[in-house]
C-alpha cells in the first residue's frame, strides 16, 4: 500500500499541495482526477521520488520512501512522465528491453528476454517491435513506452496523464488493456487523468484533487455526480448512468 | 548493417593511417615512421577525446547540438592556466614539470567544471536554446577574462600562455602524450563499464529515475570524466570548438543505435578519421599551410549552424 501522510508542497513560494492524506489501496486502477492546477502531476512525482518532500511522510509497502535506495525502488515501482520524446532513435524492442534495466543493469539474460517477449506480447508490439520510436504513432509510441514500463515488473506503476494526445481508439484499448493486465497480474495502477469520463468507465477507485487538497475518494458510483462536477471542476453537468457506471454528459 | 558500417570505419582508419605515415615520405625510414608515428597517436587520442567527451555531454544534457567546447569547458582549461601563470608568474610556472603542471590543471579543470555544470544543469526543465545562450555567453567570459589577464602580464609570460591558447594539430607535446594516452585510456574503460547506464540515462529526466539509474549521480561522474578529456585535448592541441560537434553528427547519422556500446566507439572511429586524414590531405596532398584548425571549424561551425536553424523551423 502507498500511505501518503500530511504531505504540502510548495513551488516557488506558492502552495501546490496542503497537508494531504492518502491510502492508495492495493491492486487495481486507482484515478487521480481535478482540475488543471490541483496538484495531481506533483503528487505523483513525490511519491515517485522525482520530487523531495518538503514535508510529510510517503510510505510503500510499511517503509518510508527516503528508505529505499534507488536500485531497489526501480523494482517496485514505476513512472512514466507525461511528455514522452518522440524522437528517440530507439527500437520498440530495444525500448522494452530498458524496462528490464532494474534486474539486467543492461545485459539482457534468458528471464529478461521472456519478460521483454511476453509484454511485447500483452501490448500487441511484436509487428511494430522492430520499428524505431520517431516512426510510430503517438498511439503506438504511449503503447511501446507504456509496456518498457509494464517490464519493468513493479508492483506499482504511475501514469501521468497518458492520454494525451491520443484518439479515443488508442485510449480506450490503452485503459482495457491496463486494467485487465492490473487485475491479471494483481499490481496497482496509478493513473492521473483528464477525462473524468475515463476514470469512470476504468477506474476502481478515484481520488479527487482541487486546489492541493484531497476533496472526495472512492468508487466511481460513489463519487461521480453532478455536485461533484459542480464542487471540484466547477461546471453544471449532467451525470447519467451507463450500465452501472456513470457518465458525464458533456 | 551495424557490423557492415565498423567494417568500412576501421578500414578508413587504416588506410588514412597508412597513407599518413608513409605518403612523401624522404630519409630515413625508421626516423620517420617514430617522428609521424607520435603524430598519427596524438592525433587519434585527440580526436577520440574529444568525439567521447562530446558524444557523453550530449547523453547527459539530452541533445545533440551542445558540446563541452560551445559550453565553454575548454575556455575555461585556458583562464585556469592563465590565472596560475598570472600568479605564479613565468619563472614560478617553469619550475614545474610539464606533466605536474598538466595534473594541477586536470584537476581544477575538474572541480571547476563540475561546480559550475552542476548549478547550470540543474534545472532540468531548461530549455534548449537557454543553455544554448548561456554556454556562448560562459565561453566567451571566460575568453574575455584570459585576454584581460594576457593584458597584464609581462612579455615572456604570454609567450608561454600564447603556445596554449590557439588550436594547433601540428606540433604535439611529446612529453604530455604518454600521460595522456594513460589518461584516456582508463576513462575510455570507465565509460565503456558504464555504456548501459549511459544509454538509459540518455532517455530524459524521469525515466532515469524510474529505471533506478540515479541521474544526479550519474551526471557528476560524467562531468568528471567530460573534464578530463577536454583537460587532455586541450593541454595538447588547444581548445577547438567545432570538432566535437561534427563528429557526434557524423556519427549519430552513420549508426542509427541507442546503445552506447556503437556509438562511442564509432564516434572514436570517426574523430580518428577526421583529423589524421584531415592533416593528411592538408600537409601532403595539397600541401596547404592552412592549419586544420581552421578547416574543421569552418566545417563544425557550418554543422552547428544547420543544426541550430533546423531546430528553430522545426
Amino acid at each position: 500500500m502507498i500511505r501518503i501522510t500530511d504531505i504540502s508542497h510548495q513551488i516557488a513560494g506558492q502552495e501546490i499541495l496542503h497537508r494531504v492524506n492518502l491510502d492508495i489501496p492495493q491492486g487495481g486502477l486507482t484515478a487521480l482526477v481535478g482540475p488543471n492546477g490541483a496538484g495531481k502531476s506533483t503528487l505523483l512525482s513525490l511519491v515517485a521520488r522525482l520530487l523531495k518532500a518538503q514535508s510529510g511522510r510517503i510510505e510503500i509497502n510499511g517503509k518510508d520512501l527516503s528508505q529505499y535506495s534507488h536500485a531497489d525502488l526501480a523494482k517496485l515501482l514505476a513512472i512514466l512522465p507525461q511528455v514522452l520524446t518522440s524522437t528517440h532513435r530507439i527500437s520498440v524492442k530495444d525500448l522494452v528491453g530498458f524496462g528490464r534495466y532494474p534486474y539486467s543493469r543492461g545485459r539482457l539474460g534468458p528471464q529478461d528476454r521472456k519478460v521483454v517477449a511476453q509484454v511485447l506480447q500483452s501490448f500487441e508490439l511484436q509487428q511494430i517491435q522492430d520499428r524505431f520510436l520517431d516512426t510510430l504513432s503517438g498511439g503506438q509510441r504511449q503503447r511501446a513506452y507504456t509496456a518498457m514500463a509494464w517490464a519493468q515488473d513493479t508492483e506499482y506503476l504511475l501514469l501521468d496523464e497518458p492520454l494525451n494526445n491520443l484518439d479515443i481508439a488508442a485510449s480506450r484499448s490503452l485503459m482495457a488493456r491496463l486494467k485487465t493486465l492490473a487485475k491479471q497480474e494483481q499490481r496497482t495502477i496509478v493513473i492521473v487523468l483528464h477525462d473524468i469520463n475515463y476514470a469512470a468507465g476504468y477506474a476502481d477507485h478515484i481520488v479527487a484533487l482541487k486546489a492541493g487538497q484531497i476533496v472526495a475518494a472512492g468508487s466511481p458510483q460513489e463519487i461521480v455526480s453532478e455536485g461533484f462536477l459542480r464542487d471540484v471542476f466547477e461546471t453544471d453537468a449532467k451525470v447519467v448512468l451507463a450500465g452501472e457506471r456513470p457518465l458525464v454528459v458533456v | 548493417m551495424l557490423r557492415r558500417r565498423f567494417f568500412w570505419l576501421v578500414l578508413a582508419l587504416i588506410v588514412v593511417s597508412v597513407l599518413f605515415l608513409t605518403l612523401g615520405a624522404k630519409g630515413s625510414w625508421s626516423f620517420t615512421l617514430w617522428f609521424r608515428g607520435q603524430k598519427l597517436a596524438s592525433l587519434v587520442l585527440i580526436g577520440g577525446a574529444i568525439s567521447t567527451a562530446t558524444i557523453l555531454f550530449q547523453t547527459i544534457t539530452h541533445n545533440r547540438i551542445l558540446t563541452p567546447s560551445i559550453m565553454g569547458f575548454d575556455a575555461l582549461y585556458v583562464l585556469i592556466l592563465t590565472v596560475m601563470i598570472f600568479m605564479m608568474g613565468a619563472s614560478g610556472y617553469a619550475q614545474f614539470l610539464k606533466v605536474e603542471l598538466f595534473l594541477i590543471n586536470l584537476v581544477l579543470l575538474t572541480l571547476a567544471s563540475v561546480a559550475l555544470f552542476t548549478v547550470l544543469l540543474k534545472d532540468q526543465s531548461s530549455d534548449l536554446m537557454r543553455m544554448v545562450l548561456t554556454g556562448i555567453i560562459l565561453g566567451s567570459l571566460f575568453r574575455s577574462l584570459v585576454q584581460m589577464i594576457q593584458r597584464l602580464i609581462d612579455p615572456s609570460e604570454f609567450s608561454v600562455l600564447q603556445s596554449v591558447s590557439f588550436a594547433r594539430f601540428n606540433k604535439v607535446d611529446a612529453d604530455l602524450l604518454l600521460v595522456s594516452a594513460v589518461l584516456v585510456g582508463l576513462t575510455w574503460a570507465v565509460i565503456w563499464k558504464m555504456r548501459h547506464r549511459l544509454d538509459i540515462l540518455a532517455l530524459g529526466v524521469v525515466l532515469p529515475v524510474s529505471l533506478g539509474a540515479d541521474p544526479n549521480r550519474g551526471q557528476l561522474l560524467v562531468l568528471v570524466l567530460i573534464s578530463i578529456l577536454v583537460s587532455v585535448s586541450t593541454a595538447l592541441v588547444g581548445p577547438v570548438a567545432f570538432l566535437g560537434l561534427l563528429v557526434s553528427s557524423l556519427t549519430y547519422r552513420l549508426i542509427p543505435s541507442w546503445h552506447h556500446g556503437h556509438i562511442l566507439p564509432a564516434a572514436i572511429l570517426i574523430g580518428g578519421i577526421t583529423l589524421v586524414g584531415g592533416q593528411m590531405v592538408l600537409e601532403r596532398i595539397l600541401h596547404l599551410e592552412t592549419p586544420l584548425a581552421v578547416v574543421v571549424e569552418c566545417l563544425g561551425g557550418l554543422v552547428f549552424l544547420f543544426l541550430i536553424l533546423r531546430k528553430g523551423s522545426a
